[in-house]
C-alpha cells in the first residue's frame, strides 16, 4: 500500500499546525463559529446532536494494522472507547472535545492519517472498492489512480469551495462493489490496446434527488486523468448553482443542460486545459504504481479448507471471496452481529483486526462502504485460526450481503439532520431475522436504512431501503424496493405509505414473504422483484 | 478597508515549470502597495460601452471568459466574493490568468483569512476584504505550506515535479 514521502508527512503535519491554529483563534473569540464551520468542516469535525464528531480519513478505504491501533488508541483516549465505519469508508469518532481535536490529528499524523476533506463541500475521500489488488475479477488496482486522485484533490485551491460536496469513487473490475455509479464522478478503469485507462462517469448521487450518473468520456489516458477532472470540476465550479442547497450537486447540473451538454463544455475546457501542464509524468504514475505491487504471496499455498467444524464452513461460504492468487482468499469481517450498531467495532476489537490484519494479511486492512472490514490476503490454510480469533471476539458472523448486513445511518441517535432513528430500526429487524438458516435461505438481501432524506444510508441504492421521515412530530418509515448500488445500478421505488416502527419492521417480513413464495430458480430477491414488479408486494402490504 | 492588501505577485499564466522562479519559503506579505484605484466598471458596462475603462468588477455569475480579448487593456479585475462559501470566483481567477491576464486580480467581498492562501494560488495578488483581517494571521497563513500538490497559477512547483526533477 503507499507509504507517504516527506512531501506529504510535511503537508499533513502542516495541517495539524494550521487546524491548531484555527481552533485557537476559535477558542479566543477572534473568528465566529459561522466562519469557523466551514474551516472545521474540511477537517472532518461536525458539531453532532450531543458532542463534536470527527471523521478520519481513510483514503480508498486502505489501512493497515499500525493506523488500525492507532483508531483504537483515539477511540480509547480521546472518545468512549468505539468507532464507527461509515459508508464513505471512513472511521468517525462520535464524542469529541473541540479542544481535543489538534492533539487527535497530530496523533493521526504519526500514522500518515488525517481528517482532511472528510467533510465541507470539496472533494472529499476518494473511495474505491474494498477488494482492489486481491479481486479475480480485476483489469488493474484501482487505488493507484486513487491515490493521484487524492494528492490532486488535496487543498485544491480552485476546488475548494465548491456548490456543494463533491465524492469520487474509482474501479478496476466489472463488478461494481464501490456503488460508482452513484458518485458524483465514478471511474471505471479499462484496458484498450494495451494502454490503462478510465471510462468517467459524471453526475450520480443519492441525497434528495437520487440519480445515476451518464458516461461523459468511454477512455481516458493516465496522462491525461487530471486535466480532465480539472475540466469537469471546472464547468461544475462556474454554473452550479449557490442559490438553493438541495439542487448544487453536479448531478443536478448535468439534469438541467443536460449529458450531451455537459460533455461539450468539459471537451471545450479540456482543450484549454490541457495546455497547461496539469498531469503529472509518467514518473509519478510508475511510482504510485510501485507501493500497490502484489505482496510476497506464497506460490502453491494449499487450497484445501478443513471443512469439519460447521459454523466455520457456513461462515466460509459466507464471508469469503474469491482472490487472484491461487490458495489464497479475502475475508470480509462482519460489524453486523445481530441486535448490534452497524459499522461500530470497539477498541478491542479494533485491535484484533490490526492484529489479525498484521499477522495473516501482509498488514493490509479494508473498509467497506457497506460498513465492514476485509483482510484482503488471506492463505486458505489460515482461515480457520482467523475465524477462531474472530468468534471469539464477536466479529465472525456469517451474513456478508444477507439481510441483517445492514447499511444504516447514525440516524437521531447521534446526527443534527435526521427525522428518524435508523440504529434501532435495523438491530430490530436482526433480531427478527436472528435465525442464520432463515437468512441464509432468503439468500443475497441488501437492505439500507436512512434517517433522513439525505440518504446516508443509501435508502436508494438498497434492495430494500428504508427511509426514516417526521410526520407530525412521529418517526415513520417509508420503505422502498428494486435499488442497487452494484453493477446493476437502479435507484428503489416506494411502495405506498409509511409505517411505524414496528409496522415497517412487520413489512420487511411480509415483503421477504412474497420473495420467498415467488423465487424462481436461483433468483435473488432483486431478481425476482425485477420479474414481477412492484404490485405482488403492495398487495401483501396493503391490500 | 483603506487600502486593499497585495500580496507578492503570482506569475501569471500557468506557464512552463521554472524551479527558479519558485518563491522560496512561500510568497511575502507586502501591505500598502499601490494598487490601482479607479473605479472598477460592470462586465456589463465594460462590454456595452465603456470600453475604455481599464478597470472592471466580475460578480460571481459572470463569465470572465467574456473579458479575454481585451485582457491586455486591462489593469485590474475585481472579482466579488458575495458569501465566503461561494466559489464560483476562485474559476474565474484562474480562466484570467490561463489566458495570460497579468493585471492586477482582487478578490473583494466576503474573503476569510483561511482563503487567501488558496486565493492566491489560484492568481489572486489583492485583497479587499469586507471585514478586518489580521496581518500577523494572514502572513502566517500564506507562508504555511512549503510545497504543494497541483500546478496553478501562482507559478509553485507542484510536489510530483519536485520529486522527479
Amino acid at each position: 500500500m503507499y507509504k507517504y514521502d516527506q512531501y506529504d508527512q510535511q503537508i499533513v503535519d502542516t495541517r495539524v499546525e494550521e487546524f491548531r491554529d484555527q481552533v485557537k483563534r476559535r477558542l479566543a473569540g477572534q473568528i465566529t463559529e459561522d466562519q469557523f464551520k466551514p474551516l472545521r468542516l474540511m477537517n472532518g469535525l461536525y458539531l453532532q446532536l450531543h458532542a463534536y464528531m470527527l471523521r478520519v480519513a481513510i483514503p480508498y478505504g486502505t489501512l493497515d494494522s499500525r493506523q488500525m491501533r492507532m483508531l483504537a488508541h483515539i477511540a480509547r483516549k480521546y472518545d468512549r472507547d468505539y468507532g464507527h465505519f461509515t459508508t464513505r469508508q471512513n472511521l468517525q469518532f462520535n464524542w469529541i472535545k473541540l479542544e481535543d481535536a489538534p492533539d487527535i490529528l497530530a496523533e493521526l499524523a504519526t500514522v500518515e492519517m488525517h481528517a482532511i476533506q472528510t467533510s465541507g463541500n470539496c472533494i472529499r475521500n476518494i473511495s474505491s472498492d474494498q477488494y482492489a489488488g486481491a479481486a479475480a475479477d480485476e483489469v488493474t488496482d484501482p487505488r493507484v489512480w486513487a491515490e493521484l486522485l487524492r494528492q490532486w484533490s488535496t487543498f485544491h485551491p480552485e476546488f475548494t469551495y465548491l456548490p456543494r460536496k463533491f465524492k469520487i469513487a474509482v474501479i478496476g473490475a466489472d463488478e461494481d462493489r464501490a456503488a460508482m455509479r452513484l458518485h458524483d464522478i465514478g471511474i471505471q478503469m479499462v484496458r484498450r490496446d494495451g494502454e490503462l485507462g478510465g471510462k468517467i462517469f459524471v453526475g450520480g448521487g443519492m441525497g434528495r434527488t437520487p440519480m445515476i450518473s451518464h458516461e461523459i468520456r468511454d477512455f481516458v489516458g493516465s496522462d491525461d486523468l487530471l486535466s480532465y477532472l480539472e475540466a469537469c470540476l471546472r464547468v461544475y465550479n462556474r454554473y452550479g448553482r449557490r442559490d438553493n442547497i438541495y439542487k448544487a450537486r453536479i448531478k443536478i447540473l448535468l439534469h438541467e443542460i443536460g449529458p450531451d451538454e455537459y460533455r461539450r463544455q468539459v471537451e471545450e475546457e479540456f482543450v484549454a486545459v490541457k495546455a497547461l501542464g496539469l498531469d503529472p509524468p509518467k514518473a509519478e504514475f510508475d511510482r504510485i504504481t510501485a507501493f500497490f505491487a502484489d505482496p510476497g504471496f506464497e506460490p502453491e499455498a494449499p487450497e484445501a479448507i478443513d471443512r469439519s467444524d460447521p459454523d466455520f464452513a457456513l461462515w466460509v461460504d459466507q464471508n469469503t471471496a474469491a482472490h487472484k492468487q491461487p490458495g489464497y482468499a479475502i475475508v470480509t469481517i462482519s460489524l453486523k452481529p445481530t441486535g448490534g450498531i452497524p459499522g461500530d467495532a470497539t477498541s478491542a476489537q479494533i485491535d484484533l483486526m490490526a492484529d489479525l490484519g498484521e499477522r495473516y494479511s501482509f498488514d493490509e486492512l479494508r473498509v467497506t462502504h457497506a460498513q465492514n472490514i476485509v483482510l484482503p490476503h488471506v492463505r486458505k490454510a489460515d482461515l480457520y485460526t482467523i475465524w477462531q480469533q474472530l468468534d471469539a471476539a464477536g466479529l465472525a458472523p456469517a451474513n456478508l450481503d444477507l439481510i441483517s448486513d445492514i447499511i444504516a445511518c447514525p440516524g437521531l441517535d447521534y446526527c443534527s439532520l435526521a427525522n428518524a432513528r435508523s440504529i434501532p430500526l435495523a438491530q430490530k429487524i436482526t433480531e427478527r431475522f436472528a435465525d442464520p438458516a432463515r437468512q441464509r435461505d432468503i439468500g443475497e438481501l441488501k437492505l439500507k436504512i436512512s434517517g433522513c432524506i439525505n440518504a446516508c444510508g443509501h435508502h436508494h441504492a438498497g434492495h430494500i431501503g428504508i427511509l426514516g421521515v417526521d410526520k407530525k412530530g412521529v418517526e415513520n418509515y417509508q420503505l422502498s424496493l428494486g435499488g442497487s448500488g452494484a453493477e446493476d445500478v437502479s435507484l428503489a421505488k416506494i411502495t405506498g405509505p409509511g409505517f411505524d416502527e414496528d409496522g415497517v419492521v412487520d413489512a420487511v417480513e411480509k415483503v421477504t414473504e412474497v420473495y420467498l413464495a415467488q423465487r424462481e430458480g436461483g433468483e435473488r430477491f432483486l431478481d425476482t422483484y425485477r420479474r414481477i414488479g412492484m404490485e405482488p408486494f403492495k398487495e401483501a402490504l396493503y391490500g | 478597508m483603506d487600502k486593499p492588501l497585495t500580496v507578492a505577485p503570482a506569475q501569471a499564466g500557468a506557464a512552463a515549470l521554472d524551479a527558479d522562479r519558485q518563491p522560496q519559503g512561500g510568497p511575502g506579505l507586502r501591505r500598502g502597495d499601490a494598487t490601482f484605484d479607479e473605479p472598477a466598471v460592470t462586465l456589463d458596462a465594460f462590454l456595452d460601452a465603456q470600453t475604455n475603462a481599464t478597470a472592471v468588477r466580475l460578480e460571481a455569475g459572470d463569465d470572465a471568459r467574456a473579458l479575454l480579448p481585451y485582457l491586455d487593456r486591462i489593469a485590474l479585475i475585481e472579482v466579488s466574493f458575495p458569501s465566503f462559501r461561494d466559489g464560483r470566483g476562485y474559476s474565474s481567477a484562474r480562466i484570467l490568468r490561463e489566458a495570460g491576464y497579468t493585471g492586477e486580480l482582487r478578490a473583494q467581498g466576503d474573503v476569510l483569512v483561511d482563503q487567501m492562501p488558496l486565493m492566491q494560488r489560484c492568481g489572486f495578488d489583492s485583497f479587499a476584504p469586507e471585514s478586518e483581517i489580521d496581518p500577523a494571521t494572514l502572513e502566517a497563513s500564506l507562508k504555511r505550506y512549503e510545497n504543494v500538490y497541483q500546478k496553478a497559477a501562482d507559478g509553485r512547483v507542484p510536489i510530483w515535479a519536485l520529486r522527479h526533477g
